[in-house]
C-alpha cells in the first residue's frame, strides 16, 4: 500500500496487481479512456489512456503499476494524439451527433468535447451497413460501432450468451450478431443484460426511447466526462469507493 | 394587379433570346437562380425560378427509426426547425397512435408560436425592413440590418429583441434555441417549469406591445407607397391553408381550406391525413422542386399560395382580440387592396407575429404547460401525416413505418414547394413590369429579391443578414458564350 508512481508529478499510491489506470481513477486522477471499463477485464485497444514513460508509450489500462514509474499522461503531446485517434473514430463511424439519440449520453462524443476535438480532421468513411431492427424492444446501428468490445466481453462474460461478436480483419473488421441468421432476433438477448448497458455510443439501443430524456438531463450535459469517470470508480485500491 | 398568367413561364421560340441568369439567389434555403430570356430590344419572354438544390431527405430517412425522424428533419432548416421538428412529431403521433396530453399539446403549441413570432421577426426586421424602410433600390451601401439600425435603431433593437424572445420560448420548450428535441412522438420529453414559466412571464407584454408597433409599421409602409404596394408583384391565386373546427386561424392544427382566387371554397375543414386525395406535386425538368397543385384543377391551373397572406386572409377569423382587430383593419383598408397584394404578405406576416405573442401570453398562464403527463402511446399505426402552418405556409409531413419501427417512406410538402409557382408568377409580374426592355442594374436586380422574399423567410436562411446575396446575372448570347456579366458578392458589396 506504500508503493507509489508519478503521475503528472503526483504521487499515486497502488496496491499490487492493480494497472496504471486503475490506481490512478482510484486516486482520483482521470486518464482519458474509451474502452476500459472498471467492471471489465482491461481491453487495451483503443489506446486513448496511452501514457508515456520515459521514451516509451504504453496503454495504461492494461499496464501494471510499478514503484517507482514517472509516468505522463496530461501532456499536450499525448492529448493531441488521443484527439487524432478520436478524429479517427469518428471519420470511420456514422457519428451524426445532430440525429442521434445518444447525443448527450455518449462516450465519444463526451470525449471529444473533453477534448476539444472540434473537426473530424479525417475524411468520413460513411460505412453503410444495414440496421438490425429485427429484434421487438432492440436495435442496431452498427454504422456507429467503434469496436470497443464491451458488449462483446458484456454479453460473454456476464451474461454468458455470448451475442455479439467481431468479425473481419483491419479496416473490414466488424461487429456482427452470433446467431445462424445473423439477425439479432434469433439471439436470446434480453433488455436487462449487461451487454444493453455498456454500449459507449449509439449502437445496441433499446427501441422506442429515442429523444425522451430532455437536452440538459443527458448524462453529459451538466459535467464532463473527465469529472464522471472519477464518479464511478471505485477509489482505494482495494476496489470500494471513497466515503 | 395583373391577371393571372403563365405565358412568361416557356418562351415560344427560345433559340434566338439572350439568357440572363441571375445564380446564385441567395438568402434561400440552398441554392436557387434565377433566369430570364431575352429578345434584341430586351423585352422579356421567359421567367423562371429554379431551385437547384437536391436536399435528399426523403431517401435518406428511409431506414431509420421512425422516433428518429422529427429530429433529424428539422435539420432541413436553421430558421424554422421546429416547424419540420412538429410537423414529424405530428405524423409520428399518429404511428404510435397517441392522444396527446393537455401538457404536451400545449408544451408544442407555445414552441411552435415562439417560433412564428422568431421566425416572422427575423423576416420583418432583419431580411427585408432595409428594402421596406429605404426602397428597393436605394443605396446598396445602407440597404442592409446595419443601415437599419444606424437609421431606425428604435425599430432594430426591437426586431432584435422580438426575435431573441421567440428563440428563448423555444430553448425553454425544447432545449436548444435551434434544433431542439422537445417534441417526441406521443407528445414532449419536458414540461414548462414555474421558474421557465416566470421568466418568459416577465416580457411578454413588452413582446406585444412591440408586435402591435410592428403591425403599424407595415400598415404605414403600404400607406406610404399605395401604389407600388399595391401592384408590385402582385397576382390572383387559389389559396390553401389550416382552419380551425370552427374557421379560427390554427397554426398548429386544424382541417384544410382551399378556396379558389375567385373566393369560392374548394374543400374545408378536410382532414389532412389524405391529403394526397386533393393535392397532388407536378414535375418540371428546370427545376428539382415539385410544383403541388390542386388535384380537382389540375396542373396547368390548380397551383396555389400558402403563407401568412393566404391565412390571415382566408381563415373566419383570428382567435385572439388584437390580431383580430388588426385583420379587420387590414382586410378592410383601401378597399381591400392590402389583403391581395404580395407586398401585403409582410402586413399579414406581422399580425401573425402579434397573434403568436397573444397566444404566447395566454399559454403561459396556462397551469397545464406545469403537468406531468407528457407522452401518451396507443395503437400502432403503419401510416402518419402531420400537417402544420409553419412561418411560410403550410408543411406536410408523410411517413410510412414498417413492424420493425423503420422509415419506408417520407413524403414532404414544404412551404416554399407549396408556394413554388407563386413566386414565379410573383417574379414574372416584376420582370415584366421593371426589368422589360431597359438595362440591368443592382437595384433592378434587387426587384426581383423583394418579390422573392415577400413570400419565404427562408429563402434567407443562406446568408447571414445584410440583406447582400451574392448574385450574379450573366448576359449569354445564344451559343452561350458570356456577353456581359454584373456581379456583386458580400466581398463587393
Amino acid at each position: 500500500m506504500n508503493d507509489t508512481f508519478q503521475l503528472d508529478g503526483a504521487s499515486v499510491p497502488f496496491a499490487p496487481g492493480q494497472t496504471v489506470m486503475q490506481a490512478a481513477l482510484a486516486a482520483g486522477h482521470y486518464i482519458p479512456h474509451l474502452c476500459y471499463h472498471p467492471e471489465f477485464k482491461p481491453h487495451g485497444s483503443c489506446k486513448l489512456c496511452t501514457v508515456k514513460i520515459g521514451n516509451h508509450t504504453a496503454a495504461s489500462c492494461t499496464m501494471p503499476a510499478e514503484a517507482g514509474l514517472e509516468i505522463e499522461s496530461d501532456i499536450e503531446e499525448l492529448n493531441a494524439l488521443r484527439r487524432t485517434l478520436v478524429q479517427m473514430l469518428f471519420a470511420e463511424g456514422n457519428h451524426f451527433c445532430p440525429s442521434c439519440e445518444k447525443s448527450g449520453n455518449c462516450v465519444l462524443q463526451a470525449l471529444g468535447y473533453d477534448l476539444e476535438v472540434h473537426t473530424a480532421g479525417f475524411r468520413h468513411m460513411y460505412p453503410d451497413r444495414p440496421l438490425d431492427a429485427s429484434h421487438p424492444e432492440i436495435l442496431l446501428d452498427f454504422n456507429r460501432c467503434v469496436l470497443c468490445e464491451l458488449c462483446v466481453r458484456a454479453s460473454g462474460e456476464v451474461d454468458g450468451k455470448s451475442v455479439f461478436a467481431l468479425a473481419g480483419r483491419g479496416i473490414t473488421k466488424h461487429l456482427i450478431v452470433n446467431s445462424a441468421s445473423g439477425l439479432l432476433k434469433d439471439t436470446n438477448i434480453a433488455l436487462t443484460d449487461k451487454a444493453m448497458e455498456v454500449c459507449p455510443v449509439g449502437v445496441i439501443l433499446k427501441k422506442r426511447v429515442g429523444f425522451s430524456k430532455p437536452i440538459g438531463e443527458r448524462r453529459y450535459d451538466q459535467r464532463p466526462i473527465s469529472a464522471q469517470a472519477l464518479d464511478d470508480a471505485p477509489r482505494t485500491p482495494t476496489g470500494a469507493k471513497h466515503e | 394587379m395583373t391577371d393571372i398568367s403563365n405565358n412568361l413561364e416557356t418562351a415560344e421560340h427560345p433559340e434566338n433570346l439572350r439568357r440572363v441568369a441571375i445564380d446564385p439567389v441567395s438568402r434561400v434555403e440552398g441554392h436557387g437562380k434565377v433566369t430570364l430570356l431575352l429578345d434584341e430590344n430586351d423585352h422579356i419572354h421567359q421567367v423562371r425560378l429554379h431551385i437547384v438544390e437536391f436536399r435528399g431527405f426523403e431517401k435518406f430517412i428511409q431506414g431509420r427509426p421512425y422516433w428518429e425522424a422529427p429530429v433529424m428533419v428539422q435539420r432541413l432548416c436553421g430558421i424554422c426547425p421546429v416547424s419540420h421538428h412538429l410537423a414529424a412529431s405530428k405524423a409520428m403521433d399518429t404511428i404510435v397512435g397517441a392522444t396527446l396530453t393537455p401538457t404536451a399539446e400545449k408544451a408544442r403549441r407555445l414552441m411552435h408560436y415562439g417560433q412564428i413570432l422568431q421566425s416572422h421577426a427575423l423576416h420583418f426586421f432583419h431580411l427585408c425592413s432595409p428594402d421596406l424602410l429605404f426602397g428597393f433600390d436605394s443605396d446598396v451601401a445602407k440597404r442592409n440590418i446595419v443601415g437599419v439600425i444606424h437609421a431606425y435603431p428604435e425599430i432594430a433593437k426591437q426586431g432584435v429583441l422580438l426575435r431573441k424572445y421567440g428563440q428563448e420560448v423555444i430553448r425553454i420548450t425544447a432545449g436548444k434555441r435551434i434544433h431542439g428535441t422537445g417534441s417526441i412522438p406521443g407528445g414532449v420529453n419536458k414540461n414548462v417549469s414555474l421558474e421557465e414559466r416566470d421568466y418568459l412571464l416577465k416580457d411578454i407584454e413588452q413582446m406585444i406591445t412591440w408586435s402591435r408597433d410592428a403591425v403599424g409599421i407595415a400598415r404605414q409602409l403600404f400607406e406610404q407607397n399605395l401604389a407600388l404596394y399595391n401592384d408590385f408583384g402582385t397576382f390572383k391565386a387559389h389559396t390553401l391553408n389550416l382552419v380551425r373546427e370552427d374557421g379560427a386561424m390554427d397554426l398548429y392544427h386544424g382541417g384544410l381550406r382551399a378556396r379558389s382566387m375567385d373566393g369560392e371554397t374548394m374543400f374545408d375543414h378536410y382532414d389532412y391525413g389524405h391529403y394526397w386525395d386533393v393535392i397532388f406535386e407536378d414535375v418540371k425538368p428546370w427545376s428539382y422542386m415539385k410544383f403541388p397543385f390542386l388535384r380537382s384543377l389540375g396542373p396547368e391551373t390548380g397551383w396555389y399560395r400558402v403563407g401568412p397572406l393566404t391565412r390571415v386572409t382566408q381563415c373566419d377569423f383570428i382567435p385572439t382580440p388584437l390580431a383580430n382587430q388588426a385583420r379587420m383593419a387590414f382586410l378592410a383598408f383601401n378597399g381591400g387592396s392590402a389583403a391581395k397584394a404580395t407586398l401585403g404578405t409582410h402586413w399579414a406576416r406581422m399580425i401573425e407575429m402579434l397573434h403568436a405573442a397573444e397566444l404566447i401570453r395566454e399559454l403561459l398562464h396556462d397551469t397545464d404547460l406545469q403537468g406531468t403527463e407528457l407522452v401518451n402511446i396507443g395503437k400502432r399505426q403503419e401510416r402518419g401525416v402531420g400537417v402544420i402552418e409553419a412561418p411560410r405556409g403550410t408543411l406536410i409531413h408523410h411517413y410510412k413505418v414498417d413492424e420493425h419501427d423503420q422509415i419506408t417512406r417520407c413524403n414532404l410538402i414544404v412551404s416554399t414547394t407549396h408556394n413554388n409557382q407563386s413566386m414565379n408568377e410573383a417574379i414574372r409580374q416584376v420582370a415584366r413590369r421593371y426589368l422589360d426592355g431597359r438595362k440591368l442594374t443592382e437595384g433592378l436586380l434587387n426587384h426581383i429579391e423583394v418579390a422573392i422574399r415577400a413570400f419565404d423567410p427562408c429563402l434567407s436562411c443562406a446568408t447571414h443578414a445584410l440583406g447582400k446575396m451574392p448574385l450574379e446575372v450573366e448576359l449569354v448570347d445564344a451559343e452561350g458564350t458570356r456577353v456581359n456579366v454584373l456581379a456583386r458578392s458580400a466581398n463587393h458589396m
